[in-house]
Parts: C-alpha cells; sequence; structure tokens
C-alpha cells in the first residue's frame, strides 16, 4: 500500500503541497487529478523517493520512504515501475534494449532469460513488432508502450504513471488507457496515474482523488465522484477541465 | 523611510548578484568534483560499458580528426615561418627543427587539441547528456537504480581521457610536418637538416620518452578527462527545456577552455619548476 499522511513540500517560493493525505490501495488503479502546477507530479517523486518532504509521512509497504539509504531505496524502487510522460526511453539504445536495461543492469539473469521476458512484455503491450526500431523512428504512442514495457519488466508491485496520454490524440490515449486497465488486471499491480484527463480517470480509474492547491479535495469512486458537489470535480466531470 | 530602502537595496543588488554568482561556481565545482570521484568509483565496470566506449572514443578520437588535422598543420607552418624569420636575422635557422617540434610536443600540441575537442565533442557531450536531463531520460535512470556516473559519464571519460592523447601525439607530427614543408620551401633548410634537428629534441638517451613529450601527452590526458567530466556536470545540470540546454553547451565550453588553460599552466609549473628533473 502507497500510503502519504500530511506531506508538504516546497520548491524554491512556492508551496506545492500543503498536509497531502493520500492512501492507495492494494490492486486498484488510483487516479490524482488536478490542474496544471497543482503538484500531481511532486506527488509521484515522493513516492519514488527522488523527492523528500519537507514535513510529513511518505510509506510504500510500510517502510517510510525518505528514511531510507540509497541500497534500501534501490531495493523498494525494483518493486516499481515509472511511466514518463513521454516513455523517457534512451534514445541510442533500440526498444528491446530500453527495456531489457532494468534487467540487465540490475539483476543476474541469464540473456536467454531476460529476452524471453522482454518479448514476453512487449507482447502484452503490443511493441513485439518494433523491438528492434529505436525510440526516434517510432510514434509518441508506441514510445509510451515501450515505455510502459519497461516499467513492467520488473514485474513490479506498483506502477506510477505520469501523465500517461500527455500529447497523444484520442484514440491512442484510449488505446493506452485500456492497456492501463489490462495491465492491472494481468499483472496485478497497484497503480497511481497522475492526469488532468477527464476521459483518462474514466478508464483507467478504480479510486479517483481530485488535487487542489496542494491537498485532496475530494475522493471516492467514480460513482461518488459523480455524486460529488464539489466546484472542481463538477468542472473536471463535465470536461471543463480538460 | 520606505522610500530610502530601495535604493540602498539597488546599490546592494550588484552585490548580491555576485554573491550568487560565486555561489553557482562553487556548487557547479562541488557537483562536477563529485561527479568525477563516483565516476572513478566505477571504473571497474568499464568493460561492461565497452560498446558505449567505442562509440565516444570514434566521435572523440575519428570525428574530430579532420579538424585538428587542418588546425594543427596550419600551426605548424605558421610558427615555422614566424620563427624562421628570427632565425634568419640571427643566423640560426638549422634550430627551425627543435624548436618547432618542442613548441608542438609541449605546448601547442596538446592545446589546439584540448580546444578543438572542448568546441566539437565536449559541446556535443553536453548536449546529448542535456537533452536526456530535460526529456526525464536520466530522472528515468535514477528510478530504475542505474547510476549515471556508471552509466553515462564512465564511458565519456574513458573515451576522452583515452583519445585526447591520441589525437595530441598526431597533431604533433602533423604540425611539425608542416614546419617541414614550411622550412624547405620559405627559410631554405634541406629534409633531412630538419629531421635530424626534430629527432634530436624528441629523443632521450635516459628514458623512453623525453620530458617535453611525455609531459605535454599528461597535459593531453588531463585534458581529455576534465573536458569530458566538465562537458558531462554541464549536461546533468541542464534545465528547462532546449533554452537549458543550449546553456549548459556554452557552459561546458567555456569552463572547458579556462580549465584547460589553468591545468596547462599547473601542470607545467609542476614539472619544470617543481619537479625540474
Amino acid at each position: 500500500m502507497i500510503e502519504l499522511r500530511g506531506v508538504c513540500k516546497r520548491l524554491g517560493s512556492r508551496e506545492v503541497l500543503r498536509g497531502l493525505d493520500l492512501v492507495v490501495p492494494e490492486g486498484l488503479n488510483y487516479v490524482l487529478m488536478g490542474r496544471s502546477g497543482t503538484g500531481k507530479s511532486v506527488t509521484l517523486k515522493h513516492v519514488i523517493g527522488i523527492l523528500r518532504p519537507d514535513a510529513g509521512s511518505v510509506k510504500v509497504d510500510g517502510v517510510e520512504v525518505p528514511g531510507l539509504r540509497r541500497k534500501e531505496l534501490q531495493e523498494l524502487r525494483r518493486k516499481m515501475g515509472y511511466l514518463f510522460q513521454n516513455g523517457a526511453l534512451i534514445n541510442w539504445l533500440t526498444v528491446e534494449e530500453n527495456v531489457a536495461l532494468p534487467l540487465v543492469e540490475n539483476t543476474r539473469m541469464a540473456r536467454s532469460e531476460i529476452r524471453d521476458r522482454v518479448q514476453e512484455t512487449l507482447k502484452v503491450v503490443g511493441m513485439d513488432h518494433a523491438a528492434r526500431q529505436f525510440p526516434p523512428d517510432v510514434s509518441g504512442g508506441m514510445r509510451l508502450r515501450a515505455g510502459l514495457a519497461r516499467a513492467l519488466v520488473g514485474r513490479p508491485r506498483y506502477v506510477l504513471y505520469d501523465e500517461p496520454n500527455a500529447g497523444l490524440d484520442p484514440i491512442m490515449a484510449r488505446q493506452i488507457h485500456e492497456l492501463i486497465a489490462h495491465v492491472r488486471d494481468r499483472f496485478q499491480v497497484t497503480g497511481l496515474l497522475v492526469t488532468h484527463s477527464r476521459q483518462c480517470a474514466l478508464d483507467t480509474g478504480d479510486r479517483i482523488g481530485v488535487l487542489d492547491e496542494g491537498r485532496i479535495v475530494a475522493e471516492g469512486t467514480m460513482e461518488e465522484m459523480w455524486q460529488s458537489t464539489h466546484p472542481l470535480v463538477r468542472s473536471f466531470l463535465s470536461g471543463h477541465a480538460d | 523611510m520606505s522610500g530610502t530602502k530601495p535604493t540602498v537595496r539597488g546599490w546592494l543588488e550588484p552585490v548580491r548578484q555576485a554573491g550568487a554568482q560565486v555561489d553557482e561556481v562553487l556548487c557547479a565545482a562541488g557537483y562536477t568534483v563529485g561527479l568525477l570521484v563516483r565516476t572513478f568509483a566505477a571504473t571497474r565496470y568499464l568493460p561492461r560499458r565497452r560498446r558505449f566506449f567505442l562509440d565516444a572514443a570514434h566521435a572523440a578520437g575519428v570525428k574530430s580528426m579532420p579538424v585538428s588535422l587542418v588546425v594543427a598543420l596550419f600551426a605548424g607552418m605558421i610558427l615555422a615561418l614566424q620563427t624562421g624569420i628570427e632565425l634568419r636575422r640571427l643566423g640560426q635557422t638549422e634550430l627551425i627543427g627543435n624548436i618547432l617540434s618542442l613548441s608542438m610536443c609541449r605546448e601547442m600540441g596538446p592545446f589546439m587539441t584540448g580546444i578543438i575537442l572542448a568546441a566539437t565533442v565536449g559541446s556535443a557531450i553536453a548536449a546529448e547528456v542535456g537533452t536526456m536531463k530535460v526529456s526525464d531520460e536520466v530522472t528515468a535512470l535514477d528510478v530504475m537504480s542505474i547510476d549515471v556516473a556508471n552509466y553515462i559519464v564512465l564511458p565519456r571519460v574513458a573515451a576522452m581521457t583515452l583519445m585526447c592523447p591520441t589525437v595530441t601525439v598526431v597533431t604533433d607530427l602533423v604540425g611539425i610536418a608542416g614546419g617541414a614543408v614550411v622550412s624547405h620551401f620559405h627559410l631554405g633548410i634541406t629534409q633531412q637538416t630538419y629531421w635530424l634537428a626534430v629527432r634530436e629534441s624528441l629523443t632521450s638517451t635516459t628514458s623512453i620518452l623525453p620530458k617535453d613529450v611525455y609531459v605535454g601527452l599528461v597535459k593531453a590526458i588531463v585534458f581529455g578527462c576534465t573536458i569530458a567530466i566538465v562537458s558531462c556536470s554541464a549536461g546533468l545540470r541542464a534545465g528547462g527545456g532546449a533554452l537549458g540546454v543550449g546553456r549548459a553547451v556554452q557552459r561546458a565550453v567555456m569552463a572547458s577552455i579556462i580549465l584547460i588553460i589553468v591545468l596547462g599552466y599547473a601542470i607545467t609549473w609542476l614539472f619544470y619548476f617543481l619537479l625540474p628533473e
């Protein structure tokens, strides 16, 4: 379980998170919605240990993330996958080399084992046909799929998705959303997605949280959110904030 | 009262800005030294990085070679012409081979190669690493628990440390050859006289390499390592999209050139004044 309690974070002169409380239950996709600049990506970076909170607690499986030493943090990160907005693939490696990277660098798996795991994962995301291509030669949607394969190849318990549909056309975005839902069911992973897209929340979210001014202002299942009278929630659900 | 405060602040503003600049330079220097230490600590992983190392060595050695050769040839010719005019006045033109070979090997070869590599390879490294930084690739490596110093910096530093002296040797030879052409056609020195003088200067009875040659190579090794680490550091500190990458390239080239000059002086002082024999 991912648990954030009273997290505060100031970046420069701006107070980004102001006592954020967030619990991501096991096996579900939790969608954190909010306008640009409200601290969604900052929240993800706290969970993965890139940022440390000024105050409050960030726990993954009961372990306090900011208190971890480098080795312990590396160990924790092996339980996690992270999908960046544009995939963040290494341009000089092929798609399959990118996907294999965490296994090659961090495990003692045999080459044949790595190859099989990479092919299997690429097949799940529908990228097995483009395994030998380089990232600049494939589309934005394909880069995201490859990024997702890289996040999944270590068979993590948690996957963090940073704006998984940013810059994609609606059809491609829909495919990525379906893939995220499929990944949850296929690998039983817990997902934490940040997005400002209503469609993304509708397609992928089991629970939704709306972030505003550094804290959660509304939370619940999609059905509960439809009942909400909070103006920001209404704005998101009516599509005005998309 | 409130009217005087902005005036005082106005006077202090240049001091504040200078302080901020000094702070920035010190932070950058600290980060770069830390990165260098982490890179040295990761040296045992170099065999795993041989593919990237060979790519970086190809970029540093082969791709920069045409520019280095042209610059070295003409630098040697200019040096021979300028020195030859003065030597002819003194009736000492047969010394041109000695002077040219020593100048090239001691100072001009490593210095020219360093400047050329900083401008061509160093800027490319800073741009490449900076682009990786602003497009989250560096963060992605961090999230995958892959050490950036080991994965990105080590192959580039190793390649530059090896290729800078290699290119310097070629630059020295081409510069000396350029001097031979000018000496023959403009100063009337025979090829035999010239090359005998060069050999006399560049051989030693006490060691495999004369001091003038190995000090030049030490400089080239230090320059290569410096250019690579400074460029990687500038790239890794880039932020703010394409504009940030451009600034990182500018910072990398400026810092590399300044360090080449300062370290060149320091090495000369160390070998010729502190350790004269």
